[in-house]
């Protein structure tokens, strides 16, 4: 008996050895593939996967001389120091608010200015409507938020406009008040991006079979059946696909705009995770801490991610993997 | 078919097409109030008294800031990084797209997720900060060309374009003894000229409107992109720089119409060509959503 046993083995050892030379075949037959590859991998390796080692500096105590390996351990020491820091609720809530409030009216908005265009029958109307509502997508950062201050200044027309018709009787520093940091931050978010957030969403649109429509105005359906028995079950994979990835993202505040428009005294409600890294770090040149905090951050996030993407998969069957 | 439409739809049609052009006057007006604002006289501004059309047409702050030497540097610089930027964006993309395209690549799922796998988690600003200075780019226009080279979205976007050219063609060309890098010159780059277009169009926007890194990583004035220069003007307000010799009252009348010129000479260039464009950019985003 041991003796079949035996050759069944060497057999299936021979088997392996020969796949596992007509994969190596493979690879030598593909080395220009792999030569091709090289730089990219390399690109990656050296400028995403290096400072994700680099993090290791949140657990030291990082002296610039003597580099990320020579610089001794401290355990979570700077991790304890920022949750103990009055800081830490501040940022936490501002940066949670700031982007909670952007996914809260802009997705739906986005995805409203969606189907009014979906239902839109002129055509040329329709492309002109397109065109002008991705342009400010295409503004640069800095000349928006040029414009911002410019507009929300006491002189300025926002402030002219509620004068005019007699919402206030004073003009309003908005941007010198914390309490209007994160309305401007998401109004002006709406306007930079709903067009062009939009655009999925018509793409989706136009998936949607035209005979499912035919069907149902023969069955007697009015446009806001259509709505709800076709349209909206036809994007809702589409939808949900984008709330998983904005979800992941609810700590990841756009920092860039909030550097542009912040100032010491809006810090309250305007100060987020990434700007006040970027202070401690970049500014004031405190790297293991700020490393700490931003890798906080980092893991939050990548949490939120695989947690949206667990519940959506089970209760929708929709998954980015 | 037509369908006749009852009372009800009608009002909802007609009003949804005021909504809309409404929704239109909302986006456009912020532009066309500063490109309004630019050629107005600089006391009527200031007294508020521009809203929709120019008052007393004045182009003195577009001449100001033509003659600003700093302005002049800035945009040749943001020449440099929007060319040699899009172009090491587009070689890298392309070399690592085309071979993760072939299904006869070994390994070539789990380099696909090495890849995926920083859409989703990095570092951090500060190790990649840090990182820069490490590898000596600091204050060097590399700086600003070689972190972020590849979009690891752009990448799967590409990689999804190149799927779908037939494997009998690439086949063939093989057996006629082409080699990898002269089949994808030859014969799949030119048969993908609408996605590069969107990736060039993609990265050379991104690049033009750039200007964290640059800000974290640059000191040398002589090497500030556009965007930084009009951050000083903009944010810093510091356009009174380019006057000298007038009085303080005009300075800063003056200076609020230099920033409406700077604005509109940073973003013509941009909406110029934009509406030839803006069909592959729209294109891009819809090969991007067929990705998910």
């Amino acid at each position: 008996m041991a003796v079949p046993l035996n050759a069944a083995k060497t057999q299936s050892r021979k088997l392996q050895a020969k796949r596992s030379s007509v994969s190596l075949k493979r690879m030598m037959s593909n080395r220009y593939l792999y030569l091709m590859l090289l730089p990219t991998v390399l690109y990656f390796l050296i400028f995403e996967y290096k400072p994700m080692y680099g993090a290791i500096i949140a657990f030291k105590d990082f002296n610039p001389f003597s580099g990320v390996a020579g610089s001794p351990w401290v355990g979570f020491k700077n991790f304890e120091k920022f949750f103990e820091s009055y800081y830490f609720f501040r940022l936490l809530k501002n940066t949670f608010l700031m982007s909670f409030y952007s996914l809260l009216f802009i997705f739906p908005a986005s995805l409203a200015f969606a189907l009014l265009l979906n239902e839109l029958r002129l055509k040329k109307l329709k492309s002109f409507l397109q065109t002008v509502s991705y342009l400010p997508h295409f503004i640069s950062l800095i000349v928006i938020c040029g414009m911002i201050i410019d507009f929300t200044k006491p002189g300025g027309i926002i402030n002219s406009l509620l004068l005019g018709i007699g919402i206030i009787s004073e003009p309003i520093q908005f941007l010198i008040l914390p309490e209007w940091f994160r309305t401007i931050y998401v109004g002006s978010g709406m306007w930079q991006s709903l067009g062009w957030n939009s655009i999925i969403y018509l793409a989706a649109l136009s998936g949607i079979n035209p005979s499912l429509y035919e069907a149902a105005v023969v069955d007697g359906a009015g446009r806001w059946k259509q709505l709800t028995h076709i349209t909206l079950p036809g994007i809702l994979p589409t939808v949900l696909i984008l709330l998983i990835l904005n979800v992941g993202t609810l700590l990841n505040v756009g920092w860039d705009k909030i550097i542009l428009l912040y100032n010491p005294g809006t810090y309250v409600t305007a100060d987020v995770i990434s700007t006040f890294v970027y202070r401690r770090g970049v500014m004031e040149a405190d790297y293991s801490f700020s490393a700490a905090v931003g890798l906080f951050n980092s893991v939050i996030n990548f949490t939120l991610l695989v947690l949206a993407n667990r519940i959506s998969r089970k209760t929708t069957e929709n998954s980015l993997w | 078919m037509v369908i006749k439409r009852s009372i009800p739809e009608m009002i909802f049609d007609s009003c949804n097409v005021l909504f809309l052009i409404f929704c239109s006057f909302l986006f456009l007006y912020p532009m066309w109030y500063v490109l309004v604002s630019s050629f107005s006289d600089v006391h009527a501004i200031a007294a508020g008294e521009v809203s929709f059309w120019p008052k007393g047409f004045n182009a003195d702050a577009y001449k100001l800031v033509f003659e600003d030497q700093r302005i002049w540097t800035a945009y040749g610089n943001t020449f440099i990084y929007v060319i040699a930027g899009t172009f090491i964006n587009l070689v890298l993309t392309t070399l690592g797209a085309y071979p993760l395209s072939r299904k006869n690549l070994e390994g070539r799922s789990l380099i696909m997720a090495f890849i995926v796998f920083t859409m989703f988690f990095s570092g951090g600003l500060i190790p990649a900060y840090l990182n820069v200075r490490e590898l000596g780019l600091y204050d060097t226009r590399w700086a600003l060309l070689l972190p972020g080279a590849v979009s690891a979205f752009n990448l799967i976007v590409m990689r999804t374009f190149f799927q779908s050219i037939p494997d009998s063609l690439i086949e063939s060309a093989k057996i006629d003894g082409a080699h990898d890098f002269r089949i994808l010159l030859r014969i799949v780059l030119p048969l993908s000229m609408p996605v590069l277009a969107v990736m060039t169009l993609f990265y050379a926007v991104g690049h033009w409107n750039s200007w964290f890194p640059a800000m974290i990583y640059l000191q040398d004035r002589n090497l500030f992109p556009l965007q930084l220069i009009l951050r000083e003007i903009l944010i810093q307000s510091s356009a009174q720089n380019m006057l000298a010799g007038v009085t303080q009252d005009e300075v800063f009348r003056i200076s609020e119409s230099i920033k409406f010129a700077t604005i509109i000479i940073a973003t013509v260039p941009i909406l110029l060509i934009y509406p030839f464009l803006q069909k592959y950019f729209v294109k891009g985003v819809m090969i991007g959503a067929l990705k998910e």
